[in-house]
């Protein structure tokens, strides 16, 4: 298969939980080489390297530009002379906007919401439609190198114990008007419990609160149990939460040990966000939501009533 | 100030509608309806311009469809260019972007305003392409928008909070659901809606080669399109005012508690 590109996201150092995803799937199937952005390629070479990147090619320290651009001009630089298979992209916030930027840099499209990828002879992207139910097949028929944007929690890290990637810089050219946009000032919002895509437990809430005001019960029974907190489509878009708590197709995907979805009937759009969970417990006081053809324990009522009585049970224990 | 809004025409969330097995087209003869998700990008624009700016929509369809187009006229946006081409069918990211970038170089918008991503179709990636093609800046993933002295500062979502971008005008900006709160069109909009011009373009209009959209321009193919393994479900149950203990034991069994 060649030479496989995984975009890294790192910070402080720190490599991201999708990369080390990537990593793990992109080594099953050839040699693998990081792509990187951030001034951060020495500290993150070691992790980078147990998880089976031989090399690590950074563009440096961005200067407060935006990722998309830059990373794409300093990949499209050299894909000639690396000349990899397939680069491999999380579906995040940068590797969205540096895929983008690269399949019109090389005139070669994008194989988006990836779950799984075959090797036959070429790469094959595996992509799940309707909310799921129907997995649909893509390759590419050209000869260019196959972008891939990849869902979180496709597949699972694994560190092989190899010793640090070697790093090497390469430039971003000249970026011109496209490169015009600057971050002035980073804003981390202090969440205490884990991150919502990578708690054990994930406690959310949708229409079915009635109000913005009913959202602490989910935020409550989230923490008493350790976890995180979401949400559906429809109550971020009606302003209840910000757009970092939704599960779904626009928003997180989720696979946590146990997903309890309060007051959410189950639209196509969430469902493809959680139905990975290990085991999904639903309260909705319709009968026909269709969250219960996936919960393992439904309970049919009034999360008013419920949600209240199950934080004083926990109380109690 | 002019903004520019790519708006797409789906078929209706609520019945999508099913993949033509052997044209691998999702079936679309149901009506169409404006994305939910473009409706923000259009109020967004509506409340930028304010009372002296001009705001442009953007569409494209492989038939003349024009539904969702007049729902987006009717929240009170000026004018549309609508590319109505058959060889449109079957586009993907990179050719939807193609066609759109024309057409927009045609407006010369000051801002071009995007949603993040279509309801149907959710590659996520057409925007910073538009962005690409037209050689823009651009920030996607935006939570505020405001715009002062030739330049748009965003709040741009991140995976840890935000980030405060500013960029020269002009550029072009994908906002989040959520970031306005989108207007119900007015009685009186919807009547005006009908008399407000909307340009049809074909894509040799826009100079460009049916070799470039549809399948043929697609560079990928579906090989096989299956039906997912089924999730089971479980054990449903009435609340009778026990339904929190079955929770509780529930989650004992699992020894989360």
């Amino acid at each position: 298969m060649g030479t496989i590109w995984v975009h890294a996201e790192t910070k402080d150092g720190q490599v991201s939980s999708i990369t080390l995803e990537l990593l793990a799937k992109a080594r099953e199937l050839g040699d693998v080489v990081a792509v990187h952005a951030g001034s951060d390629a020495e500290a993150a070479a070691a992790e980078l390297g147990a998880h089976g990147a031989s090399r690590v090619l950074t563009a440096g320290d961005l200067d407060g530009g935006l990722i998309g651009p830059a990373l794409a001009s300093a990949l499209a630089a050299v894909i000639e002379s690396e000349s990899p298979s397939a680069i491999l992209f999380g579906t995040t916030y940068g590797g969205r906007d540096v895929a983008g930027r690269l399949s019109v840099k090389l005139d070669a499209p994008v194989i988006t919401n990836v779950v799984d990828l075959i090797d036959d002879g070429g790469l094959t992207g595996v992509e799940p439609v309707f909310g799921g139910t129907t997995n649909v097949k893509t390759k590419f028929t050209g000869d260019t190198t196959g972008i891939f944007l990849v869902r979180p929690k496709s597949f699972t890290a694994e560190s092989t114990g190899g010793g640090p990637a070697e790093v090497t810089a390469i430039p971003v050219p000249d970026l011109g008007n496209a490169g015009a946009a600057k971050i002035t000032s980073q804003f981390v919002e202090e969440s205490d419990g884990p991150k919502l895509d990578e708690a054990a437990i994930v406690v959310s809430g949708g229409r079915g609160l009635g109000e913005a005001e009913k959202y602490h019960l989910v935020e409550d029974l989230a923490s008493k149990l350790g976890g995180a907190a979401g949400a559906s489509r429809a109550i971020v878009d009606a302003g209840w939460v910000p757009y970092s708590y939704q599960v779904g197709q626009t928003g997180k995907v989720v696979k946590p040990d146990v997903y309890i979805a309060a007051g959410i009937s189950g639209a196509t759009q969430h469902m493809v966000g959680m139905k990975g969970s290990k085991t999904i417990i639903a309260i909705n006081k319709d009968p026909e939501a269709p969250i219960f053809s996936v919960a393992d324990l439904g309970i049919i009522g009034d999360v008013h009533k419920v949600l209240p009585a199950l934080l004083e049970a926990l109380d109690a224990k | 100030m002019k903004v520019a809004v790519c708006v797409k025409q789906i078929p209706d969330p609520a019945d999508p509608g099913e993949l033509n097995l052997e044209t691998k087209t999702l079936k679309r003869d149901v009506k169409l309806i404006l994305d939910e998700s473009d409706s923000y990008g259009v109020e967004m624009a509506l409340q930028l311009v304010g009372d002296d700016g001009e705001v442009v929509l953007v569409s494209m369809v492989p038939n003349n469809e024009r539904n969702g187009l007049n729902n987006a006229l009717a929240m009170g946006a000026d004018s549309a260019v609508l590319v109505s081409d058959d060889a449109l069918a079957g586009s993907d990211a990179l050719g939807t972007a193609k066609v759109l970038a024309a057409a927009i170089r045609r407006i010369e918008p000051d801002l071009v305003l995007a949603a993040t991503e279509s309801s149907d179709g959710y590659t996520g990636t057409v925007p910073e392409q538009i962005a690409e093609l037209l050689e823009l800046p651009s920030v996607t993933f935006a939570k505020e928008v405001s715009i002062a002295d030739g330049s748009v500062s965003v709040k741009r979502q991140t995976e840890e909070g935000y980030d405060d971008v500013s960029c020269p005008l002009p550029a072009l900006v994908s906002v989040t659901a959520g970031v306005v709160e989108p207007r119900y069109p007015s009685f009186k909009g919807i009547m005006a809606a009908k008399s407000k011009p909307v340009e049809e373009l074909t894509i040799a209009d826009l100079g460009i080669d049916s070799s470039q959209v549809g399948w043929s321009g697609g560079g990928q193919e579906i090989v096989s399109i299956e039906l997912a393994p089924e999730r089971e479900a479980g054990e449903v149950i009435e609340d009778e005012g026990d339904g929190h203990e079955r929770i509780v034991a529930f989650l004992e069994e699992l020894k989360v508690i």
